[in-house]
């Protein structure tokens, strides 16, 4: 255990550490308002907990061991979110073998990061896939429905495998581009400002909330809580950006900005793709929740332009 | 026929629970991934009849997923011998692995010989028996209607309770001809038990009207 923990910056654990510390703090609160009000209702509160709990242990894991082992997770959340996407939306029968391929650019997309390929890995997607998947549909012959399916099929696969993707070039980006911790202490700045962007948004929301910012899409979306929400967010950036990052003071502003702001986007487009299909959660993976892309819906929109902002300061 | 049908063998319980953690599960709750509504309606101990919509051979390696990983070895699918007892290796495999009762189809049910008389042993050793009414898998994601052998097992043992299931996405994800599975998750609706009654087709009506009902508790994305 020792290499691995060697292997490490200090800064990283400390990092993951803080989490947990911040985990426990939670549970001790639940724990003691129960203990104080028996018989309290607190909603669903105590499940998203638990599910936390789950989420951290397995990204701390994820994180600590091999590379291989932090790119296989990522790939491997690509994998549960394209899969669960793919189950909500309407498909046609004749597509089976295009969605499978589908899900084999999954692994091939993982691949160009673990080579470090760049290149590839902005490409892969929106370009080979995006010619190469219709091509598959037009070659099974049926044209009834092809624009939705071809259109949906690639929308998917950007959100769910192109945007998560960013996450882990993040994580293989050479240590000389961070000195704090390189790529894995880049890796935790970007994905707990995002989860705690939308705690901060949503607790702002529950306690001022007055104004609805999209009524239409997200009734509980308020202007006080976006507000509030990327004001506490800011705030942390500033905070962590010399522990984490290799940004000034008027970069780490930025990338609090760029987080709050393309984080409530995200939110919400999931949102307006859960209307549209009239679902209410996306899937029941995580208790308290709801499916995968319930809890990756702001990432989709914070990973690209976060990691966009790192390689153009540093790369 | 001496076969005892509660107990197996100890390397058929080895060979089952090495095929259900090493692959069943896996693929199941990794490449499939479930979504039980009201699992608490599950049978926690034989015995039980699980009846559920057929599309998938993927079916039954969900609803054996489903029930308590101690109940393995006594957890018995009703499966056609026909296709199942086709060629020695896979009537090995499905009678010793995977533990199934074959019935006849069609055909082959001369006067003494009872078809469910299989089933009834595994009810009497408390065995969960997994059963598809529809007989067939047919078209992906649509319901045949249901044979009547359900009926008459139930009608025999009134105490036993039979557990409606609902599946969806099977049919999508390995249909009836197709050999690799496309990873979609998996909705699984259980209902209330019910118990067997004298008249076989009201029984059937309802067992197959509350399966239907509960496909009406979730939202199915259109397949066309």
């Amino acid at each position: 255990m020792s290499t691995v923990i060697d292997r490490l910056h200090p800064n990283l654990l400390m990092g993951l550490g803080g989490i947990f510390v911040i985990l426990i703090a939670a549970t001790v609160v639940v724990w003691l308002i129960r203990k104080a009000k028996p018989g309290v209702d607190l909603g669903d509160v105590p499940a998203r907990i638990r599910s936390w709990w789950l989420m951290v242990v397995i990204f701390t894991t994820a994180m600590v061991l091999d590379r291989r082992v932090s790119l296989a997770f990522f790939g491997f959340v690509s994998f549960l979110a394209l899969k669960e996407y793919l189950s909500l939306i309407p498909t046609r029968r004749a597509d089976r073998s295009v969605l499978l391929w589908a899900y084999l650019a999954i692994p091939v997309q993982y691949l160009w990061v673990g080579l470090e390929w760049y290149g590839m890995f902005i490409i892969w997607i929106p370009v080979y896939m995006f010619l190469f998947l219709p091509m598959r549909m037009v070659l099974i012959g049926i044209t009834e429905g092809f624009l939705r399916a071809a259109g949906t099929l690639q929308w998917g696969l950007m959100a769910t495998v192109f945007s998560i993707s960013h996450v882990a070039f993040l994580l293989v980006l050479p240590s000389a581009v961070n000195p704090n911790g390189g790529g894995p202490a880049l890796v935790l700045y970007l994905v707990f400002l995002t989860q705690f962007n939308d705690v901060a948004q949503f607790l702002w929301g529950k306690s001022l909330g007055r104004h609805k910012v999209v009524p239409t899409v997200s009734p509980g979306k308020t202007v006080e809580g976006l507000l509030g929400g990327l004001g506490t967010t800011v705030v942390l950036a500033v905070v962590l950006a010399p522990y984490l990052t290799p940004f000034t003071r008027g970069w780490a502003i930025c990338a609090g900005v760029i987080i709050g702001l393309s984080g409530f986007i995200g939110d919400i487009v999931i949102s307006a793709l859960k209307r549209d299909l009239g679902v209410k959660d996306s899937g029941d993976l995580l208790p308290g929740h709801g499916g995968i892309l319930d809890r990756i819906d702001s990432l989709t929109y914070t990973a690209p332009l976060f990691f966009h902002f790192v390689y153009y300061l540093a790369v | 026929m001496a076969e005892q049908a509660g107990s197996i063998g100890p390397l058929a319980w080895c060979l089952r629970h090495a095929f259900s953690w090493l692959l069943v599960r896996p693929v199941v709750l990794i490449g499939l991934g479930l979504n039980v509504r009201h699992r608490e309606r599950l049978p926690k101990d034989g015995p039980a009849i699980l009846v559920a919509n057929h599309n998938s051979h993927l079916d039954t390696l969900v609803l054996m997923t489903l029930l308590p990983v101690g109940l393995l070895p006594r957890v018995r699918p009703v499966a056609a011998a026909d296709y199942f007892l086709a060629n020695p290796l896979l009537a090995w495999f499905s009678t010793t692995v995977i533990g199934i009762i074959p019935v006849h189809r069609r055909g082959g049910s001369s006067a003494e010989h009872d078809p469910l008389a299989g089933a009834a042993r595994a009810l009497e050793a408390d065995n969960v028996i997994l059963l598809f009414p529809e007989g067939t898998r047919g078209n992906p994601e649509e319901m045949a209607r249901f044979k009547s052998g359900v009926a008459h097992l139930a009608k025999r043992y009134p105490e036993v309770p039979v557990v409606p299931v609902f599946l969806h996405g099977l049919g999508k994800t390995l249909p009836r001809g197709a050999f690799i599975p496309v990873p979609f998750f998996v909705d699984v609706v259980v209902g209330e038990p019910l118990h067997g009654k004298d008249d076989h087709q009201a029984f059937i009506d309802e067992l197959s009207g509350r399966i239907k009902a509960l496909d009406g508790e979730i939202q199915q994305p259109e397949w066309i």
